[in-house]
């Protein structure tokens, strides 16, 4: 276990990161686990970026991708969260179930 | 070091597993805070310093604390937790395992990536960018700027992105602000 890191430790890393936040979008019935989901989706890209970034020929590209991903995630963050507050204003609840005013 | 990467991955893997069982969306705010900090542990072990850098003062200080707010204005009683059904948690579980192990089955396939022990620090030279000393950030500046020192004259440059980046985070402020703005009451007179 106490290995030198190489890559398949970080893509491991990432790979669990990923799951937990599909998981996580995919079962929360609060609109913020939701929210939380998608953020652990993007952290574990940006995991997989920067160890590729590292230990391939990948170069710099990796780090200066995964900086664009945090900026892009802060600021979907930004937009999701005043949606949410929208929706408690009208709705008084955060819970996704309750947003079924189109259902057909 | 590589105690402090098994630290730091035990972290960041159990944190967020520790997000998806959490029953309260407040302990799930924690959870994400460690994991999301021991992310940026492996970023400044990975030899990207501006990057974990970066994570802990966006993401960590800023996404994160927003978050809080967030469920602080949406909280909606003291104990108030919004259950599953334990049907669902087996099905959200087993799911997660499945998509877990399909995922780790294209880990060992790496033939095909040219793995190289430390490209940054071989392409550009030591004095100008030596990451494992901590100098990514004048290259990742450059960079931006459209400048590439590092792989040459064909190399990339991220002007573009950069300026797209900027318009976007404008649009973002302005529609996060309209979206989030105090309703004026409608008085009937």
């Amino acid at each position: 276990m106490l290995h030198d890191p190489d890559l398949n430790s970080y893509l491991f890393i990432g790979a669990v990161l990923f799951v937990c936040g599909v998981i996580c979008m995919a079962t929360k019935r609060n609109a913020i686990g939701v929210l939380m989901g998608v953020e652990l989706v993007l952290n574990g890209a940006n995991v997989n970026f920067v160890a590729f970034s590292r230990y391939t020929t990948l170069g710099l590209d990796g780090q200066i991708f995964s900086l664009f991903v945090i900026v892009l995630a802060a600021a979907e963050a930004a937009v999701a969260l005043a949606i949410v507050l929208n929706f408690y204003n009208n709705h008084l609840t955060v819970d996704v179930d309750r947003g079924n005013k189109l259902k057909g | 070091m590589s105690l402090f990467f098994t630290i730091f991955a035990l972290a960041a893997c159990l944190g967020a597993v520790a997000v998806v069982i959490s029953q309260s969306v407040v302990r799930m705010a924690f959870w994400l805070i460690v994991s999301l900090g021991s992310v940026a542990g492996l970023f400044f072990l990975a030899d990207a310093d501006f990057i974990g850098a970066a994570q802990l003062l966006i993401y960590v200080g800023g996404t994160l604390v927003l978050l809080v707010f967030g469920i602080m204005l949406t909280a909606s009683g003291p104990y108030m937790k919004i259950p599953a059904s334990p049907g669902e948690t087996v099905v959200a579980g087993l799911i997660g395992v499945m998509f877990l192990s399909m995922v780790f089955a294209t880990l060992p396939t790496n033939d095909d990536w040219e793995q190289s022990p430390n490209y940054i620090a071989e392409t550009v030279t030591p004095e100008f960018a030596d990451s494992s000393e901590g100098n990514t950030l004048r290259p990742l500046g450059f960079a931006l700027l459209g400048v590439r020192p590092d792989v040459g004259q064909d190399g990339a440059g991220y002007l573009l992105p950069f300026e797209i980046a900027s318009v976007h985070l404008l649009v973002v402020l302005i529609g996060a602000a309209y979206l989030a703005r105090a309703k004026r009451r409608q008085d009937n007179a």
